[in-house]
């Protein structure tokens, strides 16, 4: 307990819009929308019409994989719209609330007294088990599996992400619940990663039934991977399981209360924003709920809206719904602006992990980073950048090479099981190349999961 | 700057794009079009931000570090120039002279070579890669001043195809193709490369004439031959006032350049030191057994002649044909060292050691790397047996 786990190579990007720690409710929200794409390998077929009156809880689709998982409405409404997208893809089922927060029933009752059946099966009716992913792959959990193990990261450190201690705050007893739900999917241990100074909510500290570990260092210290790899590194053949806090709450809300519950606290944050702060509302909720007037407006700057953070997020629209994961949208301005010799003047405004721009001289300084990617894409030719930024015992370079060329043997033995796309995005951050790692890990881990389906 | 853009975009562009006159050299035009101007692409999914650096500004950062060399090399050039036919004169006119016979190099090397990358990228349609730029620039800093211009267009050409291109293009070669300019060059024309008489600048006008004694041999030549009395000092060594090619000779200057490049991040510490520690390595060694007199000398003598410093600070560091892994790093530079003084000391036929040195080296690059990578997946299939042996006993 007492000892700390280290890391010591990884980055923290200084950005502005930082939330500050003061928990609003929106006013109304007019839409909210599960997002299929949130869900990666999801083939997804609808079980209600356009029109339907839905409750909290009511099943809009299911994976056609793995029909036991189903995916449910968020609120009571009705579910409006199915936007779909080339090839007829579903992107988005749209549920306009009606404000009677109606939720389905799926009984309360204490983790003890079911069996472990029956809590896989609550969890998926309720459409709560999207919220436990695996690794590998970094997938929806498959309810068939029994994990070696289950990881929950209680702090975050990607770029503005949210203060845990202050989501959980007044949440802590259903975070308790959750642990114990959780604790009985698994033979193994619940291991619970904390920061060693900044982590003070005695939900974390003080969890029962789950092995706390003590992390401190740079980002990507609070991404899960890296933790799951410096307490127990995942090898071929296991499978661990993997929750966020959040998602742990509204799992122990399922068992207090007997709803599902999709509250969930999102922090606006980032340069664009006028007041970063935290709002509590529902999962997939549309972000005009609070980025309405409350967004920079410039001339010539095109603000990007991002669900999830800067560095693994995903590009929405300005009207866009927050992510089944997320718990977080960040607004930065967009750099679609050509720059007279934008390469070679010097400016104050960028950032850079080398010391080629005067960045490294002022450490203090926060940016208000743009979306320019600076350069076509190169092969890869310098060297040492990526190990600076992974913090596993992991050859970035060599694992993305082994990719490109598909060679599933190599993958493996590289390690390519204990990676997830968010891992590389510190590497794909500082590439010089500007090579696209997230995506090509995610097509790694794709080829490995069809190898071996 | 936005009537400028307007101009390139408006005007110029539409010349290159598909259907327009000059669609065969869009690739040439885009290259000097993201020169000029920072594209305003941005990224579309994945780090919604990235890093201000980009290859151009790595590269940039490389001539940088060369100035200094660049600079002295030329003034060098010109004051052995003078020092050969007995002339004194003042500082600005040993730079001039060099700075007019080391610029054509510099032109006849750049312009070969992009060309040659250009066609390339044309073909293989992808974007110009600025890898050429250092090994344009490289290239006229490790041959003689002597060297006939289209020699160096010979051979640049001959490296960027057959070093580089024909394996790929930047990124993707195994010999770091500035040395295999220089490698090809020595082997195909070796009495433009070696020997005593091409470090110096002698064409005589009407009226001039060698002053007596004079050799135009570089320290490492006349260890060659055992004449340790006419040994330049080892302060005109590090200082650089000694025959050699254009920008080998100064190793202050070469520090300050190697600063720039470490400071910057750019350069590998971590290969410098050990190709560093290799050389310092051996050369103790030799003074171990001393069976001669040029085994004799101290080992630092070895770091500031001939292209030691040179070769560890701006050659070995290249990254795509050193070793990419960080422990291979090590290895790779040590063993640069080792070979360099091996080649020197025990090799009869080459007085000079770095470039073959590195050549080698660069080859066996990927076989080191092969092996350090090995220990990781041995590292990963070691936790695995372990587990094993451990649910086994349960």
């Amino acid at each position: 307990m007492a000892t700390v786990i280290k890391i010591k190579r990884g980055l923290d990007i200084p950005l502005f819009g930082d939330a500050e720690k003061i928990l609003q409710t929106p006013p109304r929200v007019d839409e909210y929308a599960m997002k299929p794409p949130d869900f990666h390998g999801l083939f997804p077929k609808m079980m209600v019409e356009e029109g339907a009156r839905v409750k909290a809880g009511t099943p809009l689709f299911f994976d056609k994989h793995n029909e036991d998982v189903v995916f449910t409405s968020p609120v009571s409404g009705t579910f409006t719209q199915l936007v779909r997208g080339a090839k007829r893809r579903i992107l988005e089922v749209r549920i306009e609330p009606d404000g009677k927060n109606e939720h389905v029933d799926f009984g309360a009752g204490s983790p003890a007294s079911f069996t472990r059946a029956q809590i896989v099966e609550k969890l998926l009716k309720s459409g709560l088990w999207p919220a436990i992913r695996q690794r590998p792959y970094s997938v929806i959990a498959n309810q068939n599996d029994i994990p070696r193990a289950l990881f929950i990261s209680g702090f975050k450190t990607a770029p503005l992400a949210p203060d845990m201690d202050f989501v959980v705050n007044g949440q802590e007893n259903e975070f308790q619940k959750g642990l114990d739900v959780l604790g009985r999917l698994t033979d193994g241990d619940v291991h619970l990663g904390i920061h060693a100074t900044d982590t003070t909510s005695k939900a974390f500290i003080q969890a029962k039934g789950a092995r706390v570990h003590r992390f401190k260092g740079p980002h990507p210290a609070g991404n899960i991977g890296i933790q799951i790899h410096h307490v127990s590194p995942l090898n071929k053949g296991e499978t661990v399981w993997v929750v966020d806090v959040q998602d742990v709450i509204a799992i122990g809300r399922l068992f207090d209360k007997g709803i599902y519950s999709a509250q969930k606290i999102v922090a606006l944050t980032g340069p664009e924003v006028l007041n970063p702060r935290y709002y509590k509302t529902l999962r997939g909720a549309r972000i005009t709920s609070f980025t309405q007037n409350n967004i920079k407006e410039e001339k010539d700057v095109t603000p990007r809206f991002i669900s999830g953070d800067v560095l693994s997020g995903e590009k929405i629209g300005p009207g866009g719904f927050v992510g089944f994961y997320d718990d977080q949208v960040t607004v930065i301005p967009e750099g679609d602006k050509p720059e007279l010799l934008g390469w070679l003047i010097p400016k104050t405004d960028k950032f850079s992990v080398s010391r080629t721009f005067f960045s490294f001289l002022m450490p203090w300084k926060k940016y208000r980073l743009n979306t320019n990617i600076r350069s076509g894409e190169r092969p890869f030719v310098i060297t040492g950048v990526y190990e600076r930024v992974l913090p596993m015992d992991i050859l970035p370079m060599q694992l993305i090479k082994s990719i490109m060329i598909n060679d599933i043997d190599m993958m493996e033995k590289l390690g390519i099981y204990e990676v997830a796309p968010e891992d590389f995005a510190l590497c794909e951050f500082v590439c010089p190349s500007k090579i696209e790692m997230q995506t090509i890990v995610r097509e790694g881990l794709d080829a490995m999961q069809k190898e071996f389906a | 700057m936005k009537a400028l853009h307007n101009l390139v975009e408006k005007k110029v562009k539409p010349h290159f794009e598909k259907g327009g006159r000059l669609e065969k050299f869009y690739r040439s035009f885009e290259a000097f079009e993201t020169f000029l101007f920072v594209s305003g692409n941005v990224t579309k999914r994945g780090s919604h931000i990235r890093d201000a650096i980009d290859m151009k500004r790595t590269m940039f950062h490389v001539i940088i570090a060369l100035i200094p060399v660049l600079l002295f090399g030329m003034w060098n050039v010109g004051s052995q120039h003078y020092q050969a036919i007995g002339l004194e004169v003042d500082f600005f006119d040993k730079f001039v002279f060099g700075l007019i016979k080391v610029v054509p190099l510099i032109i006849v090397s750049y312009a070969s070579g992009l060309a040659v990358e250009f066609i390339f990228a044309s073909i293989r349609d992808h974007e110009v890669n600025e890898g050429f730029l250092v090994t344009g620039m490289l290239i006229p800093l490790i041959i003689p001043v002597t060297t006939p211009l289209w020699m160096v267009a010979v051979a640049t050409v001959f490296a960027v195809i057959i070093g580089k291109e024909v394996f790929g293009g930047t990124g993707m070669n195994i010999l770091n193709p500035a040395l295999l300019a220089r490698a090809f060059l020595f082997f195909a024309y070796p009495a433009h490369l070696s020997g005593d008489d091409v470090w110096i600048y002698t064409n005589l006008q009407e009226g001039q004439q060698l002053i007596d004694g004079f050799s135009g041999a570089t320290p490492l030549a006349v260890l060659a031959t055992g004449n340790m009395q006419s040994l330049p000092s080892a302060m005109e060594m590090f200082i650089g006032t000694i025959p050699g090619s254009v920008g080998e000779t100064s190793t202050v200057a070469i520090l300050l350049g190697a600063l720039i490049l470490v400071a910057t991040g750019v350069g590998s510490l971590r290969i410098m030191l050990s190709v560093l520690a290799g050389g310092v390595f051996m050369g103790l060694l030799f003074n171990l057994f001393a069976v001669n007199e040029f085994m004799t000398i101290p080992p630092y003598h070895h770091l500031i002649m001939g292209g030691f410093a040179f070769g560890a600070v701006y050659m070995a560091t290249d990254p795509v044909s050193a070793s990419q892994t960080g422990t291979g790093k090590y290895i790779y530079g040590f063993l640069i060292g080792v070979i360099t003084l091996l080649i020197r000391v025990v090799n009869p036929a080459y007085p000079e050691g770095m470039m073959l040195a590195i050549l080698f080296m660069n080859v066996f690059a990927p076989l080191i790397d092969h092996y350090v990578v090995g220990a990781n997946i041995k590292r990963r299939l070691g936790r695995l047996k372990n587990l094993q042996v451990k649910m086994d006993s349960e």
